[in-house]
């Protein structure tokens, strides 16, 4: 579908529904194709502040360039008697899940002919430093709790955009990877 | 190698509405049936089992339920009994106590290898059922030896379980069902919940079947659904059939004294990892549950009938603790048995024709194999119509495929 077409349809929230749904059939049908691996490269600067750049992905059975490279800092703030150059990690990881909720939220409403005219959301991660710290084995380093609440204006009823909400969480990458446990395995050359 | 027109395997609700349609288009015929009539229900279902469809729905091509309590669920062993009744209703040539070993492509039709014999026939209907295998998660194997390890087919009753608590795994009909029973019977039952359709019972004074079918739901055709894929993965519908039409929703089981937590995601070593999506499943049955009550609701307005039913009713959010936990201890005293109520899949391994999917699954179109010629499948969830898998879809699908089938000969013969 060309950009042309979205236009011309009632409901644009900037999200080519057709294209994605036709990559989906193409998926199912090669899924070899669908294996992706997604990655960033880091390199630590000074004290907590690291910088991390993203460019290639790997997707569709091939190597893929953006042409262009993304930075991330990280670092933490002075409480932590750091120089608070960036975001903490963990705030980029609920900044994560925000953007991967919302762009859910946005492609499922169009998917559905729902028109969106705002969609807002606060994120709030409950963490027991105690447990970063090593004061208490008990606590866990990471969020004991995380709130996402949304504020969603859109042509539509109340229960009709709870659910997208609620299928935005259901196909979330980001949900996933917050609510369900992953190997990781970290090496050093 | 004895000859037929079509080998149904398989003599359940399934391949005896086929020949009975069959024996209308005078297709010469046999069914094949490892035990007796309606063999699963009789030998891999738990003791208590009742069917989920109210009585008046137990309908087949030319005989229905029949008895004086049509708002009542059968039992297990009256659904058996039923099936029996409609094979001899039906003279249906059924081959009892014979075991399908194998069906193979052979000349322009298929070879059925069986313990009593070989046959040879134009067209295959596999109506062995989708209930043949009890499905477990991937690791349920790294499941410590100390703890008692149940599936839907080999849990009977209550009292198979050893001391301690249980552990559900699943929340569908199964799942939901067994956690009732067994916190009944004094253990304590901690339910792991993944995605679950949640349905009132009785809704505006009416079985929530009777309004499923009444709307039309229950005869929505395959082709008229956007993505069939996910209609044919629903679960199943999170009801019991009981004599007091409760509801058995994760509130009831709560308020009986069920632990619900989330779906298991992993078994490691003496721990077993909880999703943190529990919020979002209850959250996605309770909307779903609510635009299915909304779409009843506008159906009565539609047809100006809201003087002939109860009034609207709203049922309460699924209620959750703030503090689910996200793992338990398989050492502790808390759980001693795990139950997999994690549904069931089809046994195809004697079916050596190139029909499947990468998945196992056969490929078909509304019941007819894709990559073969005559081989037709039976009872798959959404196969034709919402209804498939239901006693009461069977007639209108063997109807469609049985016709099929027809012209399928008459283009070979031609």
């Amino acid at each position: 579908m060309t950009n042309t077409q979205m236009m011309d349809t009632e409901v644009n929230n900037g999200v080519n529904v057709e294209a994605l749904l036709g990559a989906r059939e193409a998926l199912d049908a090669t899924p070899e194709a669908a294996q992706f691996k997604w990655r960033a490269s880091s390199a630590w600067v000074n004290g907590t502040h690291t910088t991390t750049k993203i460019d290639t992905f790997f997707g569709l059975g091939e190597e893929q360039s953006r042409g262009k490279e993304f930075t991330v800092d990280t670092d933490h703030p002075e409480i932590f008697a750091a120089e608070d150059n960036a975001a903490t990690p963990v705030e980029l990881v609920l900044s994560g899940l925000a953007g991967c909720l919302t762009a859910g939220v946005a492609t499922i409403a169009q998917n559905r002919g729902i028109q969106l005219n705002s969609v807002t959301a606060t994120i709030e991660g409950d963490m027991d430093l105690q447990g970063i710290l090593g004061i208490d084995d008990e606590v866990r380093n990471g969020f004991g709790t995380i709130r996402v609440n949304f504020q969603i204006d859109a042509d539509a009823s109340e229960d009709d955009i709870k659910a997208l909400v609620a299928q935005s969480q259901k196909r979330s990458a980001v949900f996933d990877i917050i609510t369900n446990p992953t190997n990781v395995f970290v090496t050093v050359d | 190698m004895k000859n037929t027109t079509t080998v149904i395997i398989g003599a359940g609700q399934s391949g005896l509405a086929f020949s009975k349609h069959l024996t209308a288009h005078s297709v010469d015929h046999i069914l094949l049936e490892r035990g007796e009539v309606a063999n699963s229900w009789v030998t891999q279902r738990w003791d208590s089992l009742r069917l989920l469809t109210p009585n008046w729905q137990t309908r087949m091509p030319g005989m229905a339920y029949s008895g004086n309590d049509p708002d009542g669920y059968m039992t297990a062993t009256d659904v058996a009994g039923f099936i029996k009744d409609y094979a001899a209703h039906t003279s249906a040539p059924v081959h009892g106590n014979t075991d399908v070993r194998l069906v193979s492509p052979f000349a322009d039709g298929y070879k059925v290898e069986t313990t009593q014999g070989d046959w040879f026939c134009n067209t295959v209907v596999v109506a062995s059922g989708a209930c043949n295998i009890a499905n477990v998660p991937g690791f349920a194997g790294a499941l410590p030896q100390a703890i008692q390890s149940l599936d839907l087919l080999t849990y009977k009753t209550p009292d198979q379980i050893g001391d301690g608590g249980v552990l559900v795994v699943g929340a569908s009909a199964s799942g939901a069902q067994l956690a009732k029973e067994i916190q009944a019977a004094g253990r304590q039952v901690t339910l792991s919940v993944g995605e679950h359709v949640r349905l009132p019972r009785v809704y505006r004074g009416r079985d929530i079947c009777w309004w499923m079918d009444a709307i039309g739901l229950m005869d929505t055709h395959y082709s008229e659904v956007d993505d069939l894929k996910r209609a044919r993965k629903v679960a199943s519908l999170q009801l019991m059939g009981s004599e007091s039409r409760a509801n058995i929703d994760l509130n009831s089981l709560a308020e009986a004294g069920v632990r619900v937590v989330g779906r298991l995601q992993a078994l490691d070593g003496q721990k077993g990892v909880l999703s943190g999506g529990l919020r979002n499943h209850c959250a996605l049955a309770d909307l779903k549950m609510k635009r299915l009550l909304q779409s009843i609701d506008q159906w009565i307005d539609a047809e100006g009938a809201a003087d002939q039913f109860e009034p609207s009713e709203a049922f309460a959010d699924t209620h959750l603790e703030d503090d689910t936990p996200l793992s338990f201890d398989l050492n502790g005293e808390s759980i001693k048995t795990v139950i997999w109520a994690t549904g069931y899949r089809p046994d195809y391994s004697w079916l050596q024709v190139p029909v499947f999917d990468r998945k196992g699954a056969i490929r078909h179109e509304g019941g007819r194999a894709s990559d073969v010629d005559g081989l037709y499948v039976m009872g798959l969830p959404f196969m034709r119509r919402r209804k498939s898998s239901y006693i009461d879809g069977v007639g209108d699908d063997a109807a469609d495929l049985a016709a099929d089938l027809v012209s399928n000969l008459r283009r070979r013969a031609a």
